[in-house]
């Protein structure tokens, strides 16, 4: 990690050679600028530059030599270099850890083919991987909704969804065209048109309580395209209105949770924290606020606090108390 | 990186993998093309030395095994090599089923922590001949959580094995805490990024939320500085701390409503609302008690808890506090 532009390239030069002599009948020079993750005149440039590389004795023979046929490059003569480096721990413990963490997933097609490369992957990083690996990752799955949702996108089919949305507390049935699975912050998430809301969205598998694929292809129009959940799955709506809480220091994590805005710390309540919320859906923020318990204090529209009050009355009515005397 | 020194390292590195003899630094001077000629001043001397340790540093940084010794017991001083075997990668033979697992797989760091280890670990596997498509398009798309900004110093002192302290702040205290701890590893679980390891100030396991780490952690002391239990299982550790005991709950709901109650409930028949009317009696089962509070209290006069009676108790204190809301307003 943090490998600086120095030894990204360095690391380029030495596989560069290798990865040539892997390939004897050639490679075009576009592919290996994919296959390293860079432009092709790059490529060009690093093999420049191995060229005037070689053995000790550096006359015609010693050096690295590399023929180009067209847009073709092949490794005439690699001067030793026929294998890449090994991986060094960091490099192990990314490949290791990616593939554990993909055998853990149930419902992937692939388990088998990721179980034999694991094998295959820590014989060859040999230490690195035998060591406890610092790193671990645990995610949540469904196997059942996970391996027909899979199938779906697989066969290009329509879904059918019963989907549990928990801001209204309602389980919807939608139809939708599936578009991608993604995995976020520990969790599956199904990326669909849905023909009801005529919109992008994204469906948390785990709140899928029946799944069934229909006959219909699957057909998301043009203008569906995939967000980018890089800031997580919770999109700011800019232009939504504002609601202003003081969240108490037990309610301070909505802060790190949610995206917020005009964060300022408050001296009421004691070590508290005001934040803006934007959101056109109301009762989602009434349902925060009264899942806070009484940690955030509503400033903002003035209704939510007036409403989640009236309905906690209501409900201490039903455990045959009224707010004064309970206790 | 200047080109002639990316040139000078490459020539190294070919050069001392193709001897098995040790190569004193004074040969490699004048052999390698690139370092500075030795004219007999000391000024050039000076130079050469600086650039050779700069070097040295710079392929041991990357991983290359560089020995240090000499040939004979007739060599007056030390000479360096590459050994072969211990520089290169492995034969590794991937089917193309097994290749694309690999790809799939390190799409995972993506945009997380290890990205740039991923792609470099991905360049080396295809310079071993592996066939790694990554442009097949697969409709799958596992990633990681993006930066937590303690998981580097983190992750590096776990696999450097060296003790570490960090200020750390529970979100119900007003100021961070210095912890010392040794760092047994990061976990990522339920979508979060969590520490392990033995608290020296508490002497227990600890389990640290990555998010509530107040600026950046600092590693101390020498390498190998302990060693995690031989049979520690990260997760599990995570999950035992993370999750606690299970407490059964037996509440009611009216018809129609708390439908997220009744996905994980179980049905108890219908029971009399206490108004002549009917709703059902549910069960639930949790290992959070105070957040299964919350959720209750969100839910209004909807549901009424039966037992235990701490969870009752600690619905109508949150129900009592939401109703104050009102009156501040």
């Amino acid at each position: 990690m943090n490998a600086s532009s120095t030894t990204d390239r360095m690391t380029r030069l030495l596989a560069l050679v290798p990865y040539l002599s892997a390939r004897p009948a050639g490679v075009a020079l576009g592919e290996a600028a994919r296959d390293f993750g860079v432009t092709e005149r790059q490529v060009r440039s690093d093999l420049e530059l191995l060229w005037m590389c070689g053995l000790p004795g550096y006359g015609p023979g010693d050096l690295i030599d590399v023929s180009f046929e067209g847009d073709r490059v092949r490794v005439t003569f690699s001067a030793g270099m026929v294998r890449p480096l090994r991986l060094t721990t960091d490099e192990a413990v990314a490949l290791v850890v990616a593939l554990r963490t993909l055998l853990e997933l149930p419902g992937l097609a692939e388990r088998d083919a990721v179980g034999r490369a694991l094998a295959k992957v820590s014989t060859a990083t040999g230490d690195a991987a035998e060591r406890v690996t610092p790193v671990a990752v645990s995610v949540d799955a469904r196997e059942e909704t996970l391996t027909v949702v899979r199938g779906a996108l697989e066969d290009r089919r329509a879904l059918h969804l019963h989907y549990y949305v928990p801001t209204r507390d309602e389980r919807t049935e939608r139809t939708v065209d599936p578009m991608q699975l993604l995995l976020v912050e520990g969790r599956w998430y199904l990326e669909a048109w849905c023909r009801r809301a005529e919109g992008v969205r994204l469906f948390r598998l785990d709140r899928v309580d029946d799944v069934a694929v229909l006959d219909d292809p699957a057909a998301p129009p043009p203008e569906a395209t995939s967000r980018n959940v890089d800031d997580g799955v919770y999109r700011p709506e800019p232009d939504a209105p504002a609601v202003r809480l003081r969240l108490a220091r037990a309610a301070r994590w909505v802060a790190d949770y949610y995206p917020v805005e005009d964060v300022a710390p408050v001296e009421d309540p004691p070590g508290g924290l005001a934040v803006t919320v934007r959101t056109a859906d109301l009762a989602w923020a009434r349902r925060l606020v009264a899942s806070l318990g009484g940690n955030a204090l509503v400033d903002e529209p003035a209704d939510i606090g007036t409403q989640v009050a009236a309905e906690a009355r209501a409900a201490l009515a039903r455990y045959g108390l009224s707010p004064g005397d309970a206790g | 990186m200047a080109a002639k020194r990316a040139e000078r390292l490459v020539n190294l590195v070919i050069a001392l993998l193709s001897t098995r003899q040790y190569v004193t630094a004074a040969r490699i001077r004048a052999t390698v093309p690139g370092y500075e000629a030795d004219d007999g001043t000391d000024r050039a001397d000076e130079a050469f030395k600086r650039m050779f340790e700069r070097d040295k540093a710079e392929l041991r940084e990357m991983g290359v095994p560089l020995e240090t010794g000499r040939t004979s017991v007739f060599d007056t001083e030390d000479g360096y090599r590459i050994a072969r075997a211990d520089y290169e990668l492995p034969e590794i033979h991937l089917t193309g089923e097994e290749a694309a697992a690999v790809g799939l797989a390190l799409r995972l760091w993506e945009s997380a922590q290890l990205a740039g280890a991923a792609q470099s670990a991905l360049v080396k596997l295809k310079a071993a001949g592996v066939a790694v498509d990554s442009s097949r398009s697969l409709p799958i798309q596992p990633r990681l959580d993006r930066g937590e900004a303690a998981f580097e110093p983190c992750y590096a002192a776990a696999r450097d094995r060296r003790e570490l302290h960090f200020d750390y702040r529970r979100p119900d205290e007003d100021t961070a805490v210095r912890r010392h701890v040794q760092p047994w590893g990061v976990v990522a679980w339920h979508g979060r990024w969590y520490l392990v390891g033995f608290d020296l100030d508490r002497q227990a396991d600890r389990v640290f939320r990555l998010s509530r780490v107040a600026g950046t952690p600092k590693a101390t002391g020498p390498s190998g500085a302990f060693d995690p239990p031989a049979d520690l299982d990260l997760t599990a550790v995570v999950a035992r701390q993370a999750g606690g005991q299970e407490h059964l709950v037996v509440l009611r709901a009216r018809p129609g409503t708390a439908v997220g109650l009744r996905r994980r409930a179980t049905s108890l028949g219908p029971a009399d609302d206490g108004a002549g009317g009917v709703e059902d009696r549910l069960q639930l089962s949790t290992t959070e008690p105070w957040a299964l509070a919350d959720e209750l209290a969100a839910y209004g006069a909807d549901v009424v808890v039966e037992a235990p009676t701490e969870i009752r108790d600690a619905v109508i204190d949150r129900l009592t506090r939401l109703a104050a809301l009102g009156g501040s307003a």
